[in-house]
């Protein structure tokens, strides 16, 4: 348990690290852009009044030697200040803290999803391996890995919305129902699917893949046989034995993974309308309000830490000898 | 390298054929666009909303009466465009920061894994994203933002490589002799290590069209510079009573990623025989 703890603490130090490093890649993006910092903070050009940008200036002391001003700018991110957004008149953090929610469940739901189905199918490919099945299943992961996920997502509900009406096609819940309780939870739910479903796909034959390569491995080693000598059910081995060791990588690069599936939710909520930070990000690059984009690069970047951290407790949870190094 | 060993193992993988089949005939397509769609794919070419099969344009036309199979062709070349060499722009700073980390070994290679590691917990796309927003969506801002967001695979690729045949004999020769760092680095390692790093280049081409299609789909894409992306990004809204407008765009992605992908797997069969067939 001491090692578990340790191993936390570790993480914790090392995520520190990333974040403060992405606080710094924010300032110096502001800096790099093209044009005034305080105009590209303001957003577009011309956009902003004067006063407000003298206001940024004097804020910012964009008048003093740069490493002050990356103090200033680290001092206030760690406050929870993430700057002021022009064009919707609000901390950038109150909007961000708005839209968060829904990212969590959208992003959460899908990358459980994934993880299930994926190593669901890619055993039944391996165990199957070789028929029908196995090859359908590889196909579909192939297809899947082609396919841009915002055109899944048009296609899914050109397919179940708009032809046959079954789902919703965008939105978080019915406008002007005003469902409660129990009843507003299904209505989410409804319109969750087929996001979810989206997200989910593209990783879902991921993991299918090397679910499958992984189990096909273990399944020659040496445990394998002496299980099945002993006399162990055929299920009981696959369980048990074979997908309790194959499934270790599979977690592995579900962890790398989390970043992209946390972006992939642009694209996804700017599809489906899901009132998240993806859709936020969409809305930003449109009216160019980098302050909210800043923002949004770095609630982003915490979430991928913490898909991280969940995934190291998953691996510790499937396999406790494991120590996951460094 | 090529061989007719390295022929026959790649003939043998059926779908790499195909795929290099699907790949060639997008490669004539977009080097012909302007021969088979004489014309601006921006100009309004016939009457809005026509669907599929119409006159004057086989695959229809946009909300703006602009060809729809016109805008594909012309699609073809910018999404191959910026494929190659976003892909050959991640392979110099890769192969560069992974040779270096796996050739010096230590305190080097601590501070390029730390760096890279950073690189790959980022969300890329959300970093590629604010990237083409900050800098302006072009070719060249586009490009450098998917090179950025994909070199770290790879980085790491290239360093196992390196790590591993630096204690080689003929690399230890090689010191002995006194030939100089770069020299070993460029004429004797790398030579050796170029197998496993084509076939990671030729899959990261798939993935860097995959990103350019997503940045124009969000209106981040060269304003112009006609793309796939931009054609669906475009149609969303109208999808409800147009659906080739989206539908068309979207397979010839599909099309393409799936050609390179299974070009990518052929290599692999034929550069790594050794290796098995697996991909995370």
């Amino acid at each position: 348990m001491l090692g578990f703890a340790q191993l936390f603490a570790s993480r914790l130090v090392k995520a520190a690290a990333i974040l403060i490093a992405i606080v710094v890649m924010n300032f110096f993006l502001v800096h790099a852009a093209p044009g005034d910092p305080a105009m590209v903070m303001a957003g577009e050009a011309g956009a902003a009044d004067e006063k407000f940008v003298t206001q940024l200036r004097e804020q910012f002391g964009l008048d003093r030697p740069i490493y002050e001003q990356l103090g200033t700018y680290i001092g206030k991110v760690v406050q929870g200040d993430l700057g002021f957004s022009y064009r919707q008149q609000r901390p950038v953090w109150d909007i961000l803290a708005e839209r968060l929610p829904a990212t969590l469940v959208l992003t959460l739901t899908a990358f459980i999803l994934a993880l299930a189905a994926g190593v669901a199918l890619g055993t039944l490919a391996a165990v199957t391996v070789g028929t029908w099945a196995d090859s359908a299943i590889t196909v579909i992961a192939l297809l899947a890995y082609a396919t841009p996920i915002y055109w899944i997502g048009l296609m899914l509900s050109l397919l179940f919305s708009i032809q046959l009406g079954w789902l919703p096609a965008f939105g978080y819940e019915t406008i002007g129902a005003g469902y409660t309780g129990l009843a507003h939870v299904a209505d989410v739910a409804v319109h969750l699917i087929l996001p979810v479903i989206t997200l989910a796909l593209f990783y879902m034959a991921g993991y299918a893949r090397l679910t499958r390569a992984s189990m096909l491995e273990v399944r020659s080693l040496d445990f394998v046989k002496t299980a099945k000598a002993k006399g162990l059910t055929q299920g009981r081995i696959v369980t048990r034995h074979v997908l309790r060791n194959a499934i270790l990588p599979v977690i592995t690069v579900a962890g790398i993974q989390a970043g992209q599936l946390v972006g992939g939710s642009i694209l996804i909520e700017t599809v489906f309308a899901w009132p998240g930070i993806g859709r936020l990000a969409f809305e930003a690059v449109l009216q160019r309000d980098y302050q909210v984009l800043l923002g949004i690069f770095l609630v982003t970047s915490i979430m991928v830490i913490l898909f991280n951290i969940l995934t190291d407790i998953l691996y510790g949870l499937v396999d406790p000898r494991i120590q996951v190094s460094q | 390298m090529m061989n007719s060993d390295f022929w026959r193992a790649f003939a043998r993988n059926k779908g790499a054929v195909l795929g290099l089949a699907i790949l060639i005939a997008i490669v004539v397509l977009a080097a012909f666009a302007s021969v088979f769609f004489p014309g601006d794919p921006w100009e309004m070419a016939t009457a809005p909303f026509q669907p599929p099969l119409s006159e004057d344009a086989l695959l229809g036309s946009d909300m703006l009466g602009r060809d729809i199979a016109s805008g594909i062709a012309h699609g073809a070349r910018v999404s191959l465009l910026i494929g190659l060499t976003s892909t050959a722009a991640a392979l110099a700073i890769g192969v560069t920061l992974g040779a270096l980390a796996g050739f010096h070994g230590g305190k080097v290679d601590d501070a390029i894994m730390r760096f890279t590691e950073l690189f790959q917990t980022i969300p890329n796309f959300v970093l590629a994203v604010v990237l083409v927003a900050i800098f302006t969506p072009s070719l060249t801002t586009i490009v450098l933002a998917i090179a950025i967001v994909s070199w770290p695979p790879l980085a790491r690729l290239a360093r196992a490589e390196f790590l591993s045949l630096r204690s080689r004999e003929f690399v230890q020769a090689a010191i002995t002799t006194g030939q100089s760092n770069s020299t070993i680095i460029l004429r004797q390692i790398l030579p050796n290590s170029l197998s496993p790093i084509i076939v990671s280049a030729s899959l990261m081409v798939a993935t860097a069209i995959l990103l350019e299609s997503s940045l124009s789909f969000l209106g981040l894409g060269d304003p112009n510079a006609m793309s796939w992306g931009y054609m669906i990004g475009a149609a969303r809204t109208v999808i409800r009573q147009a659906w080739w407008m989206s539908v068309f765009p979207g397979l010839a992605i599909v099309l393409t990623v799936l050609a390179l992908n299974l070009v990518g797997e052929g290599l692999n069969d034929a550069l790594n025989p050794k290796l098995a067939r697996s991909r995370g």
